[in-house]
């Protein structure tokens, strides 16, 4: 395998309807028509989806590991915001 | 219809995705990219499924596939060519997977004994007709490079795709009708691929054809002998 100039695109796959999409991983495309087939190709045949986004990687802005104890740490401390409090009704799913 | 028409009818059918198959599953290890890889070894196990149904229909399908010598296969000398670059196995899946689209279309329609095989297939043909015309485009219309192989390609394989619309006994279908409706549909891919429609003759004296009686092209008889030489250096293993 040689490299390629191809840019990286980021997957997300929709599992069945009524869930939302979520990230299953990336690959090289040269446009995003083939960004689609690529992601159908690997990350589909089992069935795994009804539905694929790609996004060019470059399009998305991550928070940097930087920025972790800003972001994320004062959250930890505040458990009256977690839905921790009641019990899940039975039969209620994807919670 | 008898029996014997109908496995007749579908050892050629069979032998066109088995030996494609095998063609397609050559480029493992070997294609530039990754992605692609997988997706052509997607489209070879559609294939490889398609010629296990077939090759059941007309008998034992490891006798049929591993212990036939060349002269007994029936697939056309289209799908037996070698793979070359990649612009010549993207021209070889353009013209079969058009051509085998059309008529698994028109056999999952007439509800003869392929109609099954066929109505399963042609969503799986579907795909690999699309995979073929999207590289097209993108080769054809892509750099001085990839426009002269891709070129190259559709014309070095023009010759074999008058096989294709021989009647094959057994089949349903209106041939002329099948040939006319793949010149316009590959055509019409070609011209957006700022490609030509190649112009030599696609039957008679100078051209392919014989496949479907046996004959065929010297490559062929290497790929057999490497698709055939485990099974028969072993007869009977499994694992």
């Amino acid at each position: 395998m040689t490299t390629t100039d191809w840019p990286l695109w980021e997957v997300f796959v929709r599992s069945r309807r009524g869930l939302s999409h979520t990230h299953a991983g990336s690959l090289h495309a040269p446009d995003a028509e083939l960004a689609l087939r690529n992601a159908r190709d690997l990350y589909t045949r089992r069935g795994e989806g009804v539905s694929i986004w790609v996004v060019p990687s470059s399009a998305i802005t991550a928070s940097s590991p930087d920025e972790k104890d800003p972001f994320f740490e004062p959250a930890a401390d505040k458990p009256y915001r977690h839905p921790t409090f009641y019990e899940i009704p039975e039969g209620v799913k994807h919670l | 219809m008898t029996a014997t028409v109908t496995a007749t009818a579908a050892l050629a059918l069979g032998d066109d995705a088995l030996v494609l198959s095998h063609r397609l599953g050559q480029w493992a290890g070997h294609t530039p990219v990754l992605e692609e890889e997988v997706a052509l070894a997607n489209i070879a196990l559609d294939l490889l499924g398609q010629a296990r149904v077939l090759l059941s229909m007309a008998g034992d399908e490891d006798e049929l596939a591993y212990l036939r010598e060349e002269r007994a296969f029936r697939n056309v000398q289209l799908v037996e060519q070698p793979n070359g670059d990649f612009a010549h196995t993207i021209a070889r899946q353009l013209y079969f997977s058009a051509y085998q689209h059309l008529l698994y279309d028109r056999l999952a329609e007439g509800g003869g004994p392929f109609a099954p095989l066929a109505a399963k297939a042609v969503k799986e043909v579907a795909y690999h007709r699309d995979h073929a015309e999207q590289w097209t485009l993108r080769l054809g219309d892509g750099t001085d490079v990839s426009h002269e192989r891709m070129q190259r390609a559709c014309t070095a394989l023009w010759r074999y795709t008058g096989e294709l619309f021989q009647p094959v006994e057994g089949l349903d279908a209106d041939w002329p009708a099948l040939e006319a409706a793949w010149l316009e549909r590959v055509g019409e891919v070609l011209r957006r691929a700022t490609l030509t429609v190649p112009e030599g003759p696609r039957s008679g004296a100078w051209t392919a054809g014989a496949g479907r009686q046996g004959l065929h092209t010297e490559p062929f008889g290497r790929m057999l002998a490497e698709m055939q030489h485990l099974h028969r250096s072993h007869p009977g293993a499994s694992w």
